[in-house]
């Protein structure tokens, strides 16, 4: 573990995104977590998406709870404003920085003790309103940073670094976000890059309630055999049921997919996902199919990955609530105060 | 029977009428039709409420104190009874003052419990004149409240087109009802005219002194200060009493705040999951620019704790209003107290303290509410304004609400794009004016701006931190900031007697009662100075003021004296010199209670 910063050396080859900027421009602080956490290679992976998204950083606000997951918006984008919350409360943050600036691309890092047991129920009604974020769960079965504990999203059988072996039934985020109309769910493995950085792409031009689980492995506490979250165990059982890739508005679907397989969704700001289906029984459409498909594989012991639900008609927060195309923090303030006028008006209604 | 032989005779626009109801029969309509009438005829009046918990079926009272003088507290005294709840006859009967009427539904002649010899009764068969006047069921029920409205205007001498026209406003559209509750009133009136000595020597005599002036309850003031304000984002989770507060915002952003052509809302009010997320939102909205809030009541604000001590570390605006009720845990949560003076100070872990303003009446409400943005900007800290149920919920007789154009918020120290530009270097946390106030910047400003807002250690330039020093330097510019809070807040409102060497202290909502109880002692000889604090942390004028005393009474509504206690920690008058007036019974204090305990200590030689 080091605190020494991390020179900003441009190298001459590095390549540059339409706005000019490399790579680096996306990087933030020197990861202070242990050498191999998933959550690092989750980290690596954000910069990817939002340096080949040409997103400016100021454009951007990092948010998190508490754990070493939580820890890692310090490690991207910083050039971008951060929020390290309270355990479990991101969500609440988020929905007021979305209410008072919707310019802003929101991304949430959380884990599963933060997301699944204290903050199970910000989550779900950050989920409810459809709040226009992009919300990561690096999901490793354990409690990280208080040394170990299991985390309500282990695995019945699945077996403590100590021996202990969990009994009760996992929450699986994926399963509940399908069952509660989330309008974004996805899946996938730290250690799977290629399917990451474009899920990860498209999560962010969602609009709505982006919910990625990335199963992120706990080298120290919960890598061991008879671990269900470790990187072994996750290979092993990871299977894709489609594959996305995310198309910018301007570029054309060159790649050449067989007819029939490919799906491209539309995205509200005229990007595309072209889906892929690995397995021809899964449908991203049709919530019922896909949660009993997921279910099943779960069953069996496969963890089902990818886009796994996509749905871009459904009204975001913003479009609950009527507010304007521009953020509520920048109207002038002679729009807001009624007036001495209308205060004497108001009188009479209390005589 | 002669009535009025009974009652001291100068009594007119002087006395109390205390209607006892069962709570879901319709009465709240009745006794406000009362209470507006009394106002209307240019009467100073009061009105509480003292409500169940419930929505139908228990016992409920409402009291209208009728003050020529303008003493807006409960006197202590109760002159007239309506009694309507045969469940609390006994009890109604007994709280009556001698001399008193006590007016019941003789439908059913009560004489083994109405037996009080002091005290006049005077039965109207109420039920039985609605049950022969109309048909319908519900209106037979409902229309005994309006016949009781009738007896008093003949028994009151109210003016009876005053009645009848506010009847009007309200039925206008719905003209059967309109005419059952003319009739019903006709049938009161008559009754207790063709019955009794009218009018009684407790009568409502015309005056001019309600011009200028409103009746309105402190949420919805408040709720207007929001709205005057700017404020944009309001979050909050429902819970009595305070949840008016958010219903009037709401009302008043549809009608103020919507784009008549785009239907574009300029708010955005989030029903949160629970308090917890609601100050998360407040939060969350002050860090990116807007004016946020969340009205909550105590549980809530335990709730809120642990985010109200991360935005006193982290330096984020926020305004809270927690309009107190009776506590401890779910208490009773339609009574009155203040007994969340403590909790609110020094809410959540860690040495932390937050600022308070304590509004006394609607009007104080309606401005402290403006102010309470002005210094969370400013300051970069939680304002929470302490209301109770009292002043929250009931309507009082104020002053015209009226607003100055002249008005900009004080959004503090922000620097944008262009500040930014103009200097070397941005560090979120350092002190560069001295004041303890640092300066910070809102997402989306650019890289030289950006910053990580966190509740753990960090250092003067935003860093994390777990070093010793550095983490000591931020809270003890902490420190310095709190010091300058005490010379931004509102000064305690002091009312100096030549040469009295005793003082009261007091807070919020006793006020009226304080205030009135100061006139009453000085009449008898008692002099005292009175100081309302209506800020915390407290400034100089606060210390000074105990400092010209010898002896302070410190009148507050909760059992543990919390107002005295923080006297006590945080300015240096010795606690020996403090003597506490408690009332906590979860109705509004009154000017009796501080007149005796005053006349007590006096007689036991302990003030003078
Ligand atoms: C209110 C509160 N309770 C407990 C804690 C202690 N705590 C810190 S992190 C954590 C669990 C984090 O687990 P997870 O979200 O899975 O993150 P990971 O470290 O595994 O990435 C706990 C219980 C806290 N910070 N706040
Ligand atoms: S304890 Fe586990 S989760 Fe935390 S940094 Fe180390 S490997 Fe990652
Ligand atoms: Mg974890």
């Amino acid at each position: 573990m080091t605190f020494i910063a991390k020179p900003k050396i441009v190298h001459k080859g590095l390549s540059r995104n339409a706005l000019g900027l490399t790579i680096r421009d996306y990087e933030g602080g020197m990861s202070t977590l242990c050498a191999g956490c998933g959550h690092d290679s989750v980290t690596s992976a954000i910069v990817q998406a939002f340096f080949e998204l040409d997103i400016p950083p100021n454009q951007v606000a990092k948010l998190s709870g508490i754990g070493c997951s939580s820890k890692t918006p310090a490690y991207f984008l910083d050039a971008s404003h951060g929020f390290n919350a309270v355990h479990g409360r991101m969500p609440s943050i988020a929905t007021g920085a979305s209410a008072a600036n919707r310019k802003l691309y929101l991304i949430g890092v959380s884990g599963d003790g933060d997301s699944l047991s204290i903050g199970l129920g910000q989550f779900s009604h950050a989920l409810r309103r459809n709040l226009d974020m992009l919300y990561i769960i690096e999901n490793n079965g354990v409690y990280g940073l208080t040394k170990g504990q299991f985390s309500a999203s282990a695995d019945v059988g699945t077996k403590a670094k100590k021996g202990e072996v969990n009994e009760q039934q996992p929450i699986d985020p994926v399963q509940m976000a399908m069952a509660q109309g989330g309008t974004f769910v996805a899946r996938s493995f730290s250690g799977d890059k290629d399917q990451l950085v474009p899920m990860i792409k498209a999560g962010i031009r969602h609009k709505g309630f982006g919910l990625i689980d990335v199963l992120s492995p706990c080298v120290t506490f919960n890598d061991h055999e008879d671990s269900t979250k470790s990187y072994a165990y996750t290979r092993r059982f990871f299977h894709p049921a489609v594959h996305a890739d995310f198309v910018p508005p301007a570029e054309e679907i060159r790649t050449a997919y067989d007819d029939g397989e490919a799906m491209p969704v539309e995205m509200h700001d005229g990007s595309r996902i072209v889906l892929r289906k690995v397995s021809d029984q899964y449908n991203v459409h049709n919530r019922g199919a896909a949660l009993d498909f997921i279910r099943s594989h779960h069953r069996r012991g496969e963890i089902i990955t990818g886009l796994l639900y996509i749905d871009e008609a459904e009204p975001d927060m913003h479009g609950i609530s009527r507010t304007p195309d521009a953020p509520l923090a920048q109207v002038p303030f002679e729009e807001l105060c009624p007036g001495s006028q209308a205060m004497a008006g108001l009188q009479e209604r209390f005589r | 029977m002669s009535a009025k032989s009974r009652i001291n005779a100068s009594r007119a626009n002087d006395f109390v009428i205390r209607l006892a109801n069962v709570n879901g029969t319709g009465s709240a309509s009745a006794n406000g039709l009362l209470m507006k009438t009394i106002f209307r005829m240019g009467v100073p009046v009061m009105g509480k409420n003292f409500f169940p918990s419930n929505i139908q079926g228990l016992p409920t009272w409402y009291e209208i104190r009728v003050t020529r003088d303008h003493h807006l507290a409960r006197s202590g005294e109760i002159d007239i009874m309506v009694a309507m709840n045969a469940e609390t006859y006994q009890q109604d009967l007994k709280s009556l003052s001698p001399g008193g009427v006590f007016l019941y539904d003789s439908t059913w002649p009560r004489h083994s419990v109405v037996n009080r010899q002091d005290v006049t009764i005077l039965g109207v068969p109420l039920a039985k004149m609605c049950n022969e006047h109309f048909t319908n069921a519900r209106a037979r029920i409902l229309m005994k409240n309006m016949a009781y409205v009738g007896a008093l205007a003949s028994l009151l001498e109210l003016d009876r087109e005053i009645i009848e026209d506010a009847v009007h406003r309200t039925f206008a559209s719905k003209q059967p009802l309109l005419q059952a509750n003319m009739d019903a009133i006709e049938l009161g009136a008559n009754y207790a005219s063709e019955h009794f000595d009218c009018p009684l020597p407790t009568r409502v005599e015309p005056m001019n002194e309600t011009a200028g002036k409103i009746m309105i309850d402190g949420n919805t003031a408040s709720a207007l200060g929001c709205l005057f304000a700017g404020a944009t984002v309001g979050a909050w989770y429902p819970i009595t009493p305070s949840t008016s507060l958010m219903d009037a915002f709401k009302s008043f952003c549809e009608r103020y705040r919507v784009d008549r052509d785009t239907g574009t809302r300029n708010y955005c009010i989030v029903q949160a999951e629970d308090e917890l997320a609601a100050i998360g939102i407040v939060l969350g909205a002050t860090w990116n620019g807007a004016r946020a809030f969340t009205p909550t009541s105590g549980p809530g604000l335990s709730l809120m704790s642990e985010f109200i001590g991360y935005a006193y570390f982290a330096e984020l605006p926020a305004v809270l209003f927690d309009v107190q009720r009776v506590g401890p845990s779910t208490g009773m949560p339609t009574r009155t107290q203040q007994a969340d003076i403590l909790s609110a100070a020094y809410a959540s872990h860690g040495d932390t303290r937050h600022v308070l303003l304590f509004p006394a009446n609607p009007n104080e409400c309606f401005e402290l509410s403006v102010e309470a943005f002005d210094l969370a900007d400013r300051l970069q800290t939680p304002v929470i304004v302490l209301l109770d149920l009292d002043i929250g919920m009931n309507d009082w007789m104020c002053d015209d609400l009226e607003w100055d154009d002249s008005y900009r918020p004080d959004r503090g120290k922000v620097l944008g794009a262009d500040e930014l530009e103009s200097i070397e270097s941005f560090y979120r946390y350092l002190d560069v004016d001295g004041d303890g106030i640092p300066y910070r910047t809102y997402p989306g400003v650019g890289r030289k701006g950006a910053y990580f807002v966190r509740g753990s250690g960090h250092n003067k330039y935003g860093g994390y931190t777990e070093d010793a020093d550095e983490y000591q330097e931020v809270v003890d510019r902490l420190v310095r900031k709190w010091e300058t809070a005490a010379t931004l807040v509102p000064a305690p409102v002091v009312q100096r007697r030549k040469s009295a060497e005793w003082g009261i202290v007091s807070v919020g909502s006793c006020d009226y009662a304080v205030a009135e109880a100061v006139e009453v002692l000085a009449r008898r000889g008692i002099h005292l100075s009175y100081m309302r604090v209506k800020a915390f942390p407290f400034s100089e004028a606060v210390t000074e003021f105990l400092h010209q005393h010898k002896r302070i009474f410190v009148v507050e509504q909760n059992r543990d004296a919390q107002l005295k206690s923080l006297l006590t920690l945080e300015t240096d008058y010795p606690k020996e010199r403090m003597e506490s007036i408690l009332h906590y019974s979860g109705l509004p204090i009154d000017r009796r209670c501080v007149v005796e305990a005053i006349e007590a200590s006096v007689a036991r030689g302990e003030a003078a």
